[in-house]
């Protein structure tokens, strides 16, 4: 058989899909002689792929409110009011402007509730355990792997403690707890000041929902929380701002979300 | 549909794209936003019926380049120069995977067209015209961009492999 010369420029094309079907088993025959190349071409197309793997999921992401209102100053289109009026429902539940939701309002409030009830508990685990001095985890963060693998399976649900130590926190240790849906993980954290927030996660019933940060206070403890598919989270603490709390959240939900 | 509207559709992929140009996710964001208010600002300048997403991301890529001039030394942005990873170092050491940390080393100028091919689907045209660079130079950037992502990530598998055997 004879070949058709190949040059780099078609070998990229190939790499890409991108020759018509001529070129395209020229340049498989040309690659079927040299093992080595052909390996190399294979490697791009396995890189491809994992770019993709990699950063498709951020076109499912919530887009971040302040990114719309980027786009709202001068011009004025139909779907402002809509994304308004959906804004300031988000608002009245309760919720603070975090991450936008990609929801139908139709959606909010049944989850507005459910996610209430959960921030309720987690309030009240964080009053529980927050103050304990010799007994505020089960297990330590010194068994960090043995914690994660064990609430893990509790769960039914692969976990991961986040680490926070860029905005300032340490983790504990953590513990089981009951829960509506089953088994719950709640991760503590202290920082240098001795100053603590938990973590609760349990597994979603409704599954594969994503809602925006909402904030509740109930008594003196602080809480956002929020639902990523599987799993739902409340983040608490009795005494850190607002604002500071929004940061360790914040944080938490980019771990969770590399 | 007019302009805005579609320029709302474009933001995922604006953050995807953004997300892998500066690897960090606030200041991919901000970049974004840069992005989004220039473009508004300059959409009287978009001519109708050409190509949207090309026209927006010439306006991103031009936002990065200014950004990156603006907090490093010009000569980071020559060809041949590894741009420094812009990931924050701390905390998240563990999480930087592989990949992610090649794509971060390749020169700014041939990451942008490995990304603009792979992850947009961009037609190598469409490449050039966005970031204003002859094809041919599309196409020596795509090669060198992936062999060098080829080479880091053997490499990279390599030292692993020395890790555990020391």
């Amino acid at each position: 058989m004879s070949e058709a010369p190949v040059i780099e420029s078609e070998l990229q094309a190939y790499a890409d899909g991108r020759l018509d079907a001529v070129r395209s088993a020229a340049v498989e025959a040309w690659l079927a002689a040299r093992p080595d190349q052909a390996e190399r071409i294979a490697e791009y197309r396995r890189i491809a792929e994992e770019l993709r793997a990699t950063y498709d999921p951020v076109l499912d992401e919530p887009v971040p409110e302040r990114l719309m209102q980027a786009l709202r100053a001068p011009a004025r289109w139909p779907r402002y009011a809509a994304v308004a009026t959906w804004f300031a429902l988000g608002i009245a539940l309760g919720g603070l402007a975090g991450w936008q939701l990609h929801q139908t309002p139709r959606g909010v409030a049944p989850a507005a509730d459910v996610g209430a009830v959960m921030a309720r508990r987690a309030a009240i685990a964080h009053a529980t355990y927050s103050p304990e001095v010799r007994h505020p985890v089960e297990v330590g963060a010194d068994q960090e792997a043995h914690l994660v693998a064990w609430l893990s399976k509790r769960l039914g649900a692969p976990l991961r403690a986040p680490k926070l130590e860029a905005v300032g926190y340490s983790l504990v240790g953590g513990r089981l707890l009951p829960g509506d849906n089953g088994p719950v993980a709640h991760f503590m954290y202290q920082c240098k000041q001795g100053t603590r927030v938990t973590l609760y996660v349990r597994t979603e019933a409704m599954g594969n929902r994503e809602t925006a940060f909402r904030y509740a206070k109930e008594g003196n403890v602080s809480v956002f929380y929020w639902v990523d598919r599987k799993l739902g989270y409340a983040l608490s603490s009795a005494d850190i701002s607002k604002d500071d709390l929004f940061k360790v959240a914040n944080a938490v939900y980019q771990q969770l979300n590399p | 549909m007019n302009e805005a509207q579609r320029l709302v559709d474009l933001i995922p992929r604006l953050r995807r794209y953004a997300r892998a140009l500066v690897a960090d996710r606030a200041t991919a964001d901000d970049l974004v936003q840069d992005t989004l208010e220039r473009a508004l600002a300059k959409l009287h300048l978009y001519r109708r019926g050409t190509d949207l997403r090309a026209w927006l991301f010439t306006v991103m890529h031009n936002v990065h380049v200014n950004r990156v001039r603006a907090t490093r030394p010009m000569d980071i942005l020559e060809d041949e120069m590894p741009e420094l990873a812009q990931r924050p170092a701390q905390g998240d050491g563990l999480l930087v995977r592989d990949l992610e940390r090649a794509i971060a080393r390749l020169p700014a100028d041939q990451r942008a067209v490995l990304l603009l091919v792979t992850l947009e689907e961009m037609s190598y045209e469409d490449v050039a015209r966005t970031l204003a660079i002859p094809a041919g130079t599309v196409m020596s950037r795509l090669s060198r961009a992936r062999e060098k992502v080829r080479l880091m990530m053997l490499g990279q598998s390599a030292a692993a492999k020395l890790k555990v055997v020391k």
